[in-house]
């Protein structure tokens, strides 16, 4: 039992687990979706005097905050805790053999060491991957009205029409990404 | 009360994203490659339990915690908003391998940069919130 817990885990484990938490969250109060919060740190920060899009009341969106601090802590505790010494990720060998050709390699670790740390930040890619990918999340997120967690988990398993859309518009613009964008900024 | 079991969802929420790897960079490269049914599997699986134990609840007529009845947010009917944004995410997404809940988890699970991308959606839901009257909604 105890070394399930430091192996990954199986994709219809993890699945059914996030599954449960869409009927949990409401259960509790509030409800399963992460980008609003992007939001809510806006409005916490002053946002409402330059649009009131962020007019809302801290307050009713204190429950979504809170969720988003504990997981922050759920990730420390899983990748410190949780987690075996020397784990890699055990992606397929045909998406290895792309990443290669890009200058990464999954050798240790759930992110690419090339990638998820401060001197990467410096290049040309690393604005673009982190930066701009960041700003793309949030802006995105929020015009579509939600992301993976409100609109392809919530969204989709209540099934509302405006998340399947979304959800179609998440996969487009990520196969554009990855098959047109992603070869161009590897190769500059 | 509450917000310590909101807490612990919380928690609960991350161990689950490392667990399964959804928060790494590496599974949504091989997602968008299609070289796997990892993240596929993750994702139809949460839908079809979250759909039957939403169906359960519905004929239950169950309260929540705070005494009101258990409704799902209902998503605006607004399809451009959600095709255009969507697509602007999905590019976000295979770009940080993060999607806004993996963006703070990664950043607990000790990848400190990921602050960097957090900080630049932030940004992102302000420009969105200076501008949406003029996108296509």
């Amino acid at each position: 039992m105890t070394e399930f817990l430091f192996e990954p885990w199986p994709w219809y484990f993890s699945g059914i687990l996030l599954g449960i938490l869409v009927p949990l969250m409401l259960w509790l109060g509030s409800s399963f979706g992460v980008s609003g919060n992007l939001d809510s740190i806006c409005g916490i920060l002053g946002a409402q005097r330059f649009s009131d899009h962020f007019n809302f009341e801290i307050k009713d969106r204190l429950p979504s905050l809170i969720f988003v601090l504990g997981s922050i802590i759920g990730g420390f505790l899983a990748a410190n805790f949780l987690t075996a010494e020397g784990y890699s990720v055990a992606i397929s060998s045909a998406t290895i053999e792309v990443l290669n050709s890009f200058g990464i390699s999954n050798s240790q670790g759930l992110q690419p060491t090339e990638l998820f740390n401060w001197s990467f930040l410096g290049t040309p890619q690393g604005l673009i991957l982190l930066v701009l990918g960041g700003f793309l999340v949030g802006f995105g997120a929020r015009w579509a009205g939600g992301c993976t967690s409100g609109h392809s988990i919530t969204g989709m398993s209540s099934l509302q029409l405006p998340s399947l859309v979304a959800t179609v518009g998440f996969f487009i613009g990520g196969l554009i990404a990855t098959h047109l964008l992603m070869p161009l900024i590897f190769g500059l | 009360m509450k917000n310590v079991r909101i807490i612990l969802a919380g928690i609960i929420f991350g161990i689950i994203m490392v667990k399964s790897e959804a928060v790494s960079w590496f599974r949504i490269q091989e997602m968008f490659h299609f070289q796997s049914f990892h993240m596929y599997g993750i994702i139809c699986t949460a839908v079809v339990v979250g759909a039957i134990l939403l169906q359960v609840v519905k004929r239950m007529k169950l309260n929540n915690l705070d005494g009101n009845p258990i409704s799902v947010p209902q998503r605006p009917k607004m399809y451009k908003a959600a095709i255009f944004g969507g697509i602007t995410f999905g590019i976000g997404w295979a770009f940080t391998g993060a999607c806004p809940g993996p963006l703070f988890v990664n950043l607990g699970a000790g990848y400190s940069v990921m602050i960097v991308p957090i900080l630049a959606a932030v940004l992102g839901a302000f420009i969105h919130g200076l501008v949406k009257k003029r996108l296509p909604h």
